[in-house]
């Protein structure tokens, strides 16, 4: 079924000095604190993670319960700031391919796909056996939703403990630690590219369409970078 | 069952199932790609500048606690563990402790 050996080894990854494990912890402690804080009790902000396990989504869903939106606006408002996981995984299970794994394997783990498990795997994945990296894959990713399903709940019982200033502070690291490792990764020219016309193109659609600028602005950016690295090859 | 609990498991179920969409469809979608195509670096780089402009986005506009702290504040904090990161030899654990630590005092004294 899975092999043991590449599983533990993607399982470990998050024990790294690079690891996410302390990003992931902060960001899923503040949602556990934020889900209790909004009405949701201990089963419902386990699953909340459990289940869905993307922050931004899970913050639009917080936001989206409190004013009282309907479904299908929850619903459209989660898949818009969720939308990013499209590229993501179209830029990620290419690289897992093996004709020798079963089809669920990737539509069972692609519920791991998150900013954090992809930087790992995009970081990692050539030094792990083609026919072995779905396996790895699953590993990075039961570690990292375990963290993050852990976090929440600690959060959760803890949110009595945190005060405002706690709150605000645990809120900046997610982005501190996803910034750092974004500019880690700008191995070449056309990535360096993506991740600045990112950053800026980002906030500037946010001036134009604040619900459509990451989609917006990533696209745009991706495209031009796109264009950037054919012209240099 | 009360009304606020059958109501908070629908909120659940819709927003994984928003979530799953995007990523099965990923999934989905990339069977019919190689690695070593152009629609895959197209892919790639777009994957790249949708997450930084989701990160830039959240520093600069931020929604929830961090509207708290004002834009300075919160750039000055980004500045300052990006200048660490790279000073600690691309060592991820001392700016994200560091941010934490920073905005907390950031904003008392401030």
């Amino acid at each position: 079924m899975i092999n043991s050996g590449y599983f533990l080894l993607g399982f470990k990854s998050v024990r790294s000095a690079d690891s996410p494990a302390i990003a992931l912890g902060c960001s899923f402690l503040a949602i556990g604190a934020l889900l209790k804080n909004i009405g949701f009790n201990f089963q419902q902000s386990f699953f909340s993670t459990f289940f869905t396990y993307a922050l931004p989504g899970q913050l639009v869903m917080a936001e989206s319960f409190l004013i009282g939106a309907s479904l299908i606006n929850i619903f459209i408002g989660v898949w818009l700031v969720n939308a990013r996981l499209f590229p993501m995984a179209v830029s990620m299970f290419p690289l897992l391919k093996s004709h020798n794994q079963p089809k669920w394997k990737y539509y069972l783990s692609c519920h791991f796909l998150a900013v954090s498990s992809w930087l790992i795997m995009k970081k990692d994945y050539r030094t792990i056996d083609e026919d072995y990296r779905i396996d790895f894959w699953i590993g990075i990713g039961t570690a990292t939703w375990s963290i993050a399903i852990f976090s929440t709940v600690l959060g959760f019982v803890v949110s009595d403990y945190l005060s405002k200033d706690m709150m605000i502070g645990l809120a900046i690291v997610n982005p501190v630690y996803f910034f750092c490792m974004l500019l880690g990764s700008m191995k070449n020219i056309v990535i360096a590219t993506s991740v600045i016309l990112g950053t800026i193109l980002g906030p500037v659609f946010y001036l134009v369409s604040p619900e459509w600028c990451i989609l917006y602005g990533g696209v745009t950016a991706g495209v031009i970078a796109f264009l950037v690295g054919e012209f240099n090859d | 069952m009360t009304d606020l609990s059958s109501n908070i498991i629908l909120v659940i179920a819709v927003t994984s199932i928003a979530t799953y969409f995007s990523r099965s469809l990923g999934v989905l979608f990339s069977e019919r790609i190689d690695e070593n195509s152009k629609i895959f670096r197209l892919f790639d780089c777009i994957a790249y500048s949708t997450l930084a402009a989701l990160i830039s986005k959240v520093v600069v506009f931020p929604a929830g606690d961090l509207v708290e702290a004002s834009n300075l504040i919160r750039l000055i904090v980004v500045l300052v563990c990006v200048g660490v990161f790279f000073i600690a030899k691309r060592n991820l654990v001392y700016p994200t402790v560091l941010s934490a630590i920073l905005l907390t005092t950031l904003i008392k004294f401030v």
